[in-house]
């Protein structure tokens, strides 16, 4: 932001990003913010060592002879029916839940933010069709939604991320265009318009910034909803489909052998748990902390 | 004012419809694009097994060798007489089908929703009345964690402790209608609606400890307390009161999580709901099932979000008024 002609970006009630640093201060220095920021580095870090294969064991290798063993040296969460190793097959559970929440929020909080952002700019020719799609999707239960697509499409981790993905996108577009509405009014967007700056200069450099924080906080509580969906629609067999281990498949097949192996439900359920309160206290520590209210001098 | 009360309200109905059209079209071009179409899709492998003539003579059979448009039309126009097509694998017409699952979905969602309010108000109201006190910490992780625990999980969860500890399987032998016999029916329901009703909790929660709080520091609030009003009667009449509408509007927003959560509830606890129907349909490809189910329940979740709007303006006569 180093235009000339924004002088006044700093009082705009919307918030311009804050000093990233001041920030981080904040968030790490609030509770919430701080065990939101561990849980979820400790997800990521289980989710990495996933994905670079850096498991004890083949999380889809079958040991027959070890099948519903509890926690051990061994296997330290325990085996499944199958004797699979739980460990291996949580941690790849997170690391599948993480890239199809991942993807399918930026799906959704590109195309949603570019929408809102749009409908909130423009009038009525592009504001109209937006919002008639978005009222549609909303009249949607979004898990509902999410199994309609992931039934019609041909099943796979990607096909299962444009899903969840398209359920969020008139989120996005809710919470960014009221913002950009009143950006609209503001006297450094007017000067800009003014001073004869092409619109895609306005918006890029001008209003996207300032609604970067609205935009980053949602991104991470629509981060733990979509764990959420991409649990619940692997739990219910619409998920990405066997053997690849997903951490709402894992619960609902535990659902037989838990009252006498409680390890096959209990770990991937304190993951699920831990990835969305993480996200959860994440998101609500970014809100307080990139809330310009909160002083950005402090 | 009242001229335009009612403007505004004639203005959601015709918003609503439109709405309703649009997700009409959406269902409609979801289950197009099945790849094959839906006779492939439903008979499976089956399918290699057909003629290309008694392929064709399905297709014309279940007219879907004409225009898309005209398909759309004639299901759309088929909905309004009343027909909302034939369930292959079930042997039954949806009409008949959703007539006897979505009474046992409302009930399900009435019932959560009274279990969301009943735990999730009065917690709300602890927390607000000496705000980040220990009452008030104690209540937001328990809000936190309704929120951030899979529904699914709480209920695999809950049978698992149930059927090892109580030696007792819930959703075990026939369902029971609530009419046809109360007691049992009320015993079925009881823990899909417990756990529906505490992921219900955590929104209800966050919504009114926030409007109380708005609420309490108002100037009206402490003419009463002034003049002496009995605390129960503060509580309820001034500051629960005043505080209600964002409480409903939460309620009502929440009813469209709650009927995705009641596909989940009711295949754990096999209860013959409208979720189960959706969700049989989409296991076993019986397309004409999800086309019309997903419709209505569309339908149901819009009617629910305009009813809530007409709430707000009975319970707050401030809304009418402006």
């Amino acid at each position: 932001m180093t235009t000339a002609v924004t002088p006044a970006e700093t009082t705009v009630a919307v918030g311009a990003p804050p000093a990233t640093t001041a920030a981080w201060r904040r968030l790490l220095r609030s509770p919430a913010g701080l065990i939101g920021t561990v849980l979820v580095a400790l997800i990521l870090i289980g989710a990495i060592c996933a994905i670079a294969g850096l498991t004890p064991y083949d999380p889809v290798a079958q040991h027959p002879r070890d099948a519903l063993q509890g926690p051990s040296g061994r296997y330290w969460l325990g085996t499944d029916q199958f004797g699979r190793d739980i460990f291996s097959r949580t941690l790849a559970g997170i690391g599948n839940s993480l890239r199809v929440s991942v993807v399918a929020v930026a799906l959704s909080g590109v195309v949603g933010t570019l929408a809102g952002v749009c409908a909130g700019y423009f009038g009525n020719k592009v504001r109209g069709p937006v919002l008639a799609v978005t009222n549609v999707l909303f009249a949607f239960p979004p898990l509902l939604l999410a199994l309609t697509l992931a039934t019609t499409l041909t099943r796979n981790w990607a096909t299962i991320a444009l899903a969840i993905g398209i359920v969020y996108v008139p989120i996005f577009v809710r919470v960014t265009r009221g913002p950009v509405l009143s950006l609209r009014e503001t006297d450094f967007i007017r000067a800009a318009r003014v001073v004869g700056l092409p619109t895609r200069r306005i918006l890029a450099r001008h209003i996207l910034p300032n609604i970067s924080a609205i935009v980053t906080v949602q991104v991470t509580l629509s981060l733990s909803w979509a764990v959420l969906t991409e649990a619940s629609l692997s739990f219910l067999g619409l998920g990405s489909p066997p053997p690849a281990p997903s951490l709402g498949s894992m619960v609902f097949d535990a659902k037989v052998f838990a009252s006498t192996a409680w390890w096959t439900l209990a770990a991937p359920g304190v993951a699920i748990v831990i990835f969305v309160v993480g996200l959860n206290l994440l998101g609500d520590g970014l809100r307080d902390a990139l809330d310009p209210r909160n002083g950005r001098n402090s | 004012m009242r001229r335009f009360a009612r403007h505004s309200l004639t203005r959601r109905l015709v918003e609503a419809v439109l709405t309703l059209f649009g997700v009409a079209v959406l269902v409609f071009a979801m289950l197009r694009a099945i790849p094959g179409d839906q006779i492939t899709a439903t008979l499976g492998t089956e399918s290699a097994a057909l003629s290309p003539d008694q392929l064709a003579s399905l297709r014309d059979y279940y007219g879907l060798d004409k225009p898309l448009p005209v398909q759309f039309f004639s299901w759309l126009g088929d909905i309004f007489t009343g027909n909302l097509g034939y369930s292959q694998r079930a042997g039954e017409s949806v009409l008949a089908m959703t007539e006897s699952a979505l009474p046992i979905t409302i009930e399900l969602a009435i019932l959560a929703t009274i279990v969301g309010l009943v735990i999730g108000v009065p917690l709300a109201m602890l927390s607000a009345s000496r705000p980040n006190g220990a009452r008030d910490g104690v209540s937001q992780v328990i809000g936190l964690l309704a929120l951030s625990i899979p529904n699914f999980l709480i209920a695999a969860t809950l049978l698992t402790l149930i059927s090892k500890y109580a030696h007792y399987n819930p959703n075990a032998g026939e369902f029971q209608h609530l009419f046809a016999n109360p007691g049992v029916n009320l015993q079925q329901m009881m823990f899909p609606a417990l756990v529906l009703g505490f992921g219900l909790a955590a929104p209800i929660m966050r919504t009114a400890r926030t409007s109380l709080l708005e609420v309490s520091t108002a100037d009206f609030m402490r003419t009463a307390r002034g003049k002496g009003v009995a605390p129960m009667r503060l509580r309820v009449r001034h500051l629960l009161h005043n505080a209600l509408n964002p409480i409903i509007t939460m309620t009502g927003i929440q009813f469209g999580y709650l009927l995705g959560g009641a596909i989940v509830v009711e295949q754990i606890f096999s209860v013959p709901g409208i979720g189960q129907q959706v969700l049989v349909g989409m296991q076993q490809k019986d397309y004409a099932v999800v086309q019309s189910t997903v419709l209505v329940i569309a339908t149901l979740f819009v009617l629910v979000n305009l009813l809530t709007d007409f709430l707000y303006r009975v319970v707050d006569p401030r809304v009418r008024a402006s």
